[in-house]
């Protein structure tokens, strides 16, 4: 009887939840779907059934050029990550593991920066890009999504950091291990988690960063964001070149993305929901 | 001695990092505010002159700058209504046991991995548009004439597709905070007799309530900044009628070359932003002396 | 070779004086237990024997050399910490090795030492493991094992047992007891717990508020407490207390006298009780009980006694071994 129940009420859940997951995938999944038919199969009305053709993929690369804004957001997102992070862990570290009373009022602090609207400071900061020459360049936006996520990277980092026991660091010390070899053989296996899911969180916020990587480039420099967002205008009927285009803008990071659920919560919320 | 030296290393460790977001908050801001006393623009960049409030009495009688206000509250407000309802109610269901919850857990937070540009470009196209879309078609089933989603209701229109994007945010914290709760304390409110709605009222919801309180905070941060879901649908329009704040100061900035009447809407923006901030602070703050 | 010396040491964390100055000689070979109530600065105490604090002024000796500046490491000393502190990115082999590598000592070395260790420590099975596989007995074990491979002049324990369940902290206990006879090094042990320090104590120091209240073997501890602090403190049940006239009768401010030391009948007696909670023990029942003129008393006696709740009892207090306190809570001698 009991058991009866149970496996009832399992399989109302999941009908109910797979119901819910599909409506909220439905967009993703069309733009598949979308992806592999063609252009006048894809304004034909609804259907899930596509002719599986790549055409789509093929043209996006060779008409638009596919390839350099990809390689784009690959050099920003993950160019912008490693700086952040070299920038990042002397403090994390320093605030974790030496806090004085002054810890935790300066990780407010650089909380608060987080909280600064972009487009308040749009105007100084584009007027800056241009006279030092930066507007669409690599290295300008890369330094743009270092200094808006590293905030970020410092709290997760902080968090992480925090969580490693200070008497193993005793016991390191009891056991004989210098400075050196306590970084090297103790602290650092132990961060390593940490750090990679900072670095994964913050490959997936800049690769997705859609105000300054869309107004301080054009073409050269130019990541996914904006090169999508220039389908925008439209040219005709264009809609499954648009699809596969947001595929694969998409694919990657939705990937990593499904690997990093759990450090998400923890990042995104610093630290205050685990 | 060697507590001594630690702290000299631990200044020198954190320098960099503080400096760096010390130049990246003031110079701007600082920048923000002088050019907003300033009648400045750039298709006229020598005559540059100082104007008191003037920008900001301009800002402030322009009839834009109260929808733009408006239609900021409204994305805000209508995002956060449709993401905290809908994450508490998506959070609960899965909470339960169900066959192939790994998936549904990935089918679901999927939305929030998807760039702003490529999730507005799907649902202007795909699904709101007036002769192709997924919804027209609907309509057409049932024999109703489709609805052009930008055109009649640009501004719920936004809201559906930033709600879509932050849907899964809001259910995978509320979801990590309702797995949290004791399941003792679950087990000992059922022997008290209380049910399902009893314990959702008076165990759940006090429980969520830390974790919603955050969601909204964050949330609130990011909403008051859409941008790129406003640039590739509506691009504001019809009008000013799905113009946000933010947009508003990138259309006077950019389009207009008006650098004075932008700042000062900028200057706007950091104050409305600030208010949210201070809560938010307080609130995470708070988790920090646990 | 292990002898460690305190002389003047105080230890101030900003305003808080936490240890206001100690004088400690500890004798090589010596199985010594800081014991005392939490916040007493035993732990605080051991850790600035080991390194991990700086003293704020006094001297530290170990064997005759001062050591006060020296690093932890440099102190020769090894440390078994209440959460055990172990590696977790490492299997149990690198564990124990860790202090052995840190030495640069060779590899066949290294190994001899770790599989000494592991079958002195009965973790042979487990060296490939790592440490969130084992068991909290496992564990603890695992810290022991990194601590003796190094062969230090002293052990230093804090509280290693409060992390395990009762049963498996009296193996603990025994186990402890045994290496230190089989190793004879000096071990410094911190506990809150009198019975470890009992069992396990050749010098049990008792610390209250930073100060020493008494330096002494267990059986001198409980037969002469120094004051009211110790004696209360040292022995299970707790020592009953009583003022008035009985205490004035003996021309004591305070007499003590421990429950089991308290001679039962169930007809006469100097004192007249009634029981309010007999805990059986089985071999021993302990009995709560309301004393007419004198208040509450816990007495210890034989299991076959059978008394029960509500039952009046008559107790006489064994003279010979009472114990007798001044207004100052100092010890009264004969």
């Amino acid at each position: 009887m009991a058991r009866n129940v149970t496996t009832r009420h399992k399989i109302t859940a999941t009908v109910a939840a797979w119901i819910v997951a599909l409506i909220i995938f439905f967009p993703i999944l069309y733009t598949i779907i979308t992806s592999i038919k063609t252009e006048p199969e894809a304004i034909a009305g609804f259907s899930l059934w596509p002719s599986g053709t790549f055409e789509n993929y093929i043209t996006v690369q060779t008409q638009r050029d596919y390839l350099k804004p990809f390689m784009n957001s690959v050099i920003l997102s993950v160019g912008s990550t490693i700086l952040a992070l070299i920038i990042a862990i002397p403090s994390a570290w320093a605030m974790a593991f030496s806090p004085t009373k002054r810890t935790k009022d300066i990780l407010m602090w650089m909380l608060s920066t987080k909280m600064m609207p972009a487009v308040a400071v749009l105007v100084p900061i584009y007027l800056l890009f241009r006279d030092f020459g930066l507007l669409d360049s690599r290295i300008g936006l890369t330094v743009m999504l270092t200094l808006i996520n590293l905030p970020i990277v410092v709290w997760m980092l902080y968090t992480y950091f925090r969580e490693i026991p200070g008497e193993i660091l005793e016991a390191s010390r009891m056991d004989g291990a210098g400075l050196w070899q306590e970084i090297v053989y103790v602290l650092t296996p132990m961060a390593v988690p940490g750090i990679a899911s900072t670095l994964l969180l913050n490959i997936i916020l800049a690769w997705n960063e859609s105000f300054w990587t869309i107004r301080l480039s054009t073409t050269n420099a130019a990541p996914l964001t904006a090169f999508i967002a220039s389908f925008s205008s439209p040219q005709g009927l264009f809609w499954a070149k648009l699809s596969a285009a947001s595929t694969m803008a998409i694919a990657p990071i939705l990937i990593l993305g499904w690997f990093s659920q759990k450090q998400l919560v923890r990042g995104l919320t610093f630290g205050a929901v685990k | 001695m060697a507590t001594q030296n630690t702290k000299t290393l631990a200044r020198l460790m954190m320098a960099p990092s503080v400096l760096l977001l010390l130049i990246w908050m003031i110079v701007p801001l600082a920048m923000t505010l002088w050019f907003s006393f300033q009648n400045y623009n750039l298709l006229d960049p020598s005559n540059v002159s100082f104007t008191g409030l003037f920008n900001y009495q301009f800002f402030y009688t322009d009839p834009a700058f109260f929808q733009s206000i408006w239609n900021t509250l409204v994305i805000v407000g209508g995002v956060l209504l449709i993401t905290v309802i809908g994450g508490i109610a998506i959070a609960l269901l899965l909470d339960q046991p169900i066959f192939g919850q790994g998936i549904v857990r990935i089918l679901i937070i999927s939305p929030f991995f998807v760039m702003p540009p490529v999730a507005a470009l799907v649902w202007k196209n795909m699904i709101m548009n007036p002769s192709y879309g997924v919804f027209a078609d609907i309509s057409k089933f049932f024999g109703l004439r489709p609805i052009d989603w930008f055109a009649q209701y640009p501004l719920f229109s936004i809201v559906i597709i930033v709600a879509w994007q932050w849907l899964p945010f809001a259910t995978l914290i509320l979801l990590t905070a309702l797995q949290s709760l004791d399941g003792e304390q679950k087990e000992a409110a059922e022997m008290d007799g209380a049910n399902f709605l009893n314990r959702f009222i008076y165990l759940v919801v006090p429980h969520l309530a830390r974790s919603i309180t955050v969601v909204i905070l964050i949330q609130t941060i990011f909403l008051l900044g859409v941008y790129a879901e406003i640039l590739v649908t509506t691009n504001g329009g019809p009008g000013y009628a799905s113009t946000n704040l933010a947009f508003l100061i990138y259309r006077t900035a950019l389009l207009g070359y008006d650098v004075g009447g932008a700042s000062a809407g900028g200057i706007i923006a950091v104050v409305l932003a600030n208010i949210v901030a201070f809560f938010l602070m307080r609130a995470v703050g708070k988790n920090l002396d646990r | 070779m292990g002898s460690i010396t305190l002389q003047k040491v105080s230890k101030v964390f900003g305003e808080a004086k936490v240890i206001p100055s100690i004088d400690l000689e500890i004798n090589n070979g010596e199985f010594v237990v800081f014991v005392g109530p939490s916040g007493c600065g035993k732990s605080t105490l051991l850790r600035l024997i080991a390194g991990l604090e700086d003293v704020s002024s006094g001297h530290i000796l170990i064997d005759g050399k001062d050591v006060t500046d020296a690093a932890p490491a440099e102190r020769g000393l090894a440390m078994v910490f209440q959460s055990y502190a172990l590696y977790p990115h490492m299997s149990v082999r690198n564990n124990i090795a860790f202090p052995l590598k840190m030495a640069k000592l060779d590899k066949a070395v290294i190994d001899k030492k770790v599989a000494d260790a592991a079958r002195v420590l009965n973790l042979t099975d487990y060296l490939e493991r790592r440490p969130s596989q084992l068991s909290g007995g496992q564990r603890q074990r695992v810290a022991i094992g990194r601590a003796i491979v190094r062969e230090p002049s002293a052990f230093l324990f804090d509280e290693p047992l409060s992390n395990l369940d009762a049963a498996l902290r009296g193996t603990m206990r025994l186990e402890i007891s045994d290496l230190h006879h089989q190793l004879k090094t000096t071990m410094v042990y911190v506990t809150h717990d009198q019975v470890e320090a009992m069992t396990m104590a050749d010098k049990i120091v008792v610390l209250n508020r930073g100060n020493i209240e008494q330096v002494g073997s267990p059986l001198e501890l409980y037969k002469s407490p120094r004051n009211l602090f110790v004696a209360g403190f040292i022995g299970s049940p707790h020592m009953n207390f009583v003022t008035g006239t009985y205490a004035q009768s003996k021309n004591a401010k305070t007499a003590g006298i421990r429950p089991e030391h308290l001679g039962l009948s169930k007809d006469s007696g100097i004192w007249r009780g009634v029981v309010k909670v007999a805990e059986h023990l089985g071999a021993d029942t302990f009995l709560h009980l309301d004393v007419e003129g004198v208040g509450q008393i816990t007495a210890r006696c034989d299991g076959e006694f059978g008394a029960y709740h509500g039952d009046t009892v008559y107790m006489t207090p064994d003279e010979t071994k009472l114990h007798r306190f001044d207004d100052k809570g100092l010890a009264l001698r004969a």
